[in-house]
């Protein structure tokens, strides 16, 4: 089909693990999304050898919407987040790339919200925000509010990071960025996360926020437990002292 | 330069400064209530920070955004998609 807008391309990187009931509904969303507002994208979906047959629901939907819209990279073990970027951007032929959660806790209703905002200023990243504006969670209770909020303090503290959600991975990047920030990022998880955003401002990259609001259904049977608190702090150190 | 340098540069200036004043090392003409009020000042400060720090997480934990029509609007979208992906062809588990 022609493209409406331009020459410009969204891929959205959908790194997955055991999310076979969520992936048709995330890639519905999202196709629904693209359509309603005509810009061209693909959705790569990197599964990481999931036991539950994530690649299999993906393989029925690379049926239903085409090879062109789905587009299947798979691994054969859980390789983390950042090598799956790189896996995912080997094959993205957009020139924009959007990285996001696959368990529905990110709508893909905000992707124009930051196809525009992007356009506003040529932004090198838009940063998907929980904390400013009408941005906000849905699911969380009073302790976890309270953690949230207070990591975030400590960071915007520390690392003055001109963003101010640093955790979040709802995020559009052009493609040239982002494959700069992985290959000089090297922490995992949660921080893997919070040090793109920082080195993105010590290349002097521009960052642009697009509040969202993050509906956590996941959050009852996975709770934030003292390793991932111990990781956090582990991580904000390293920054603090090397950035 | 990082950030933890730029942290240990502006506190040593500062407590530079203060032990300057406090222990007499420049030649001041600080009266000595003056100087009662430079020494108390960088526990006042620290302790005024963390009040500071104390209030804003307060307000932000109470203005954090719940967003119930979010979760709704998803639910409903939910059902229309597993409609949806049913019609053409999809097979849940």
């Amino acid at each position: 089909m022609a493209s409406k807008k331009g020459s410009d391309k969204y891929s959205v990187l959908l790194p997955t693990y055991n999310e076979r009931d969520n992936l048709p509904l995330i890639v519905w969303l999202l196709v629904r999304a693209f359509q309603e507002s005509g810009h061209d994208f693909e959705i790569i979906v990197i599964d990481d050898g999931s036991p539950d047959g994530t690649l299999e629901v993906a393989q029925q939907l690379e049926k239903i919407y085409g090879k062109d819209n789905i587009v299947l990279r798979p691994r054969a073990k859980k390789l983390g987040l950042g090598t799956a970027y790189i896996h995912g951007m080997k094959h993205a032929t957009g020139n924009y790339i959007i990285i996001m959660d696959a368990d529905l806790s990110h709508h893909p209703k905000f992707i124009p919200e930051f196809i525009s905002k992007q356009q506003e200023k040529n932004y090198d990243v838009v940063s998907g925000t929980r904390y400013r504006g009408t941005g906000g969670v849905y699911g969380w209770d009073l302790k976890r509010k309270l953690i949230s909020r207070g990591a975030n303090y400590l960071t915007q503290i520390l690392l003055r990071p001109g963003a101010s959600d640093l955790t979040g991975s709802f995020r559009l990047y052009k493609k040239a960025v982002l494959e700069k920030l992985v290959e000089s990022c090297v922490s995992k998880g949660y921080v893997f996360q919070m040090e793109m955003i920082v080195r993105a401002r010590q290349l002097g990259f521009t960052i642009g926020e697009v509040p969202i609001t993050f509906v956590d259904r996941v959050y009852g049977e996975s709770k934030l437990g003292g390793n991932e608190v111990i990781s956090f702090a582990k991580g904000l150190l390293y920054l603090f002292a090397t950035t | 330069m990082t950030k933890l340098l730029q942290w240990l540069l502006g506190v040593g200036l500062l407590l530079g400064m203060w032990a300057c004043l406090v222990w007499d090392l420049v030649p001041t003409q600080l009266t000595p209530q003056w100087k009662e009020v430079v020494w108390v000042a960088p526990m006042y400060l620290l302790m005024s920070f963390a009040c500071y720090s104390l209030a804003t997480i307060g307000y932000r934990v109470a203005t954090f955004n719940d967003c119930e029509d979010a979760a709704k609007e998803l639910q409903q979208e939910i059902e229309e998609a597993r409609r949806d992906l049913a019609k053409k062809g999809l097979k849940f588990s």
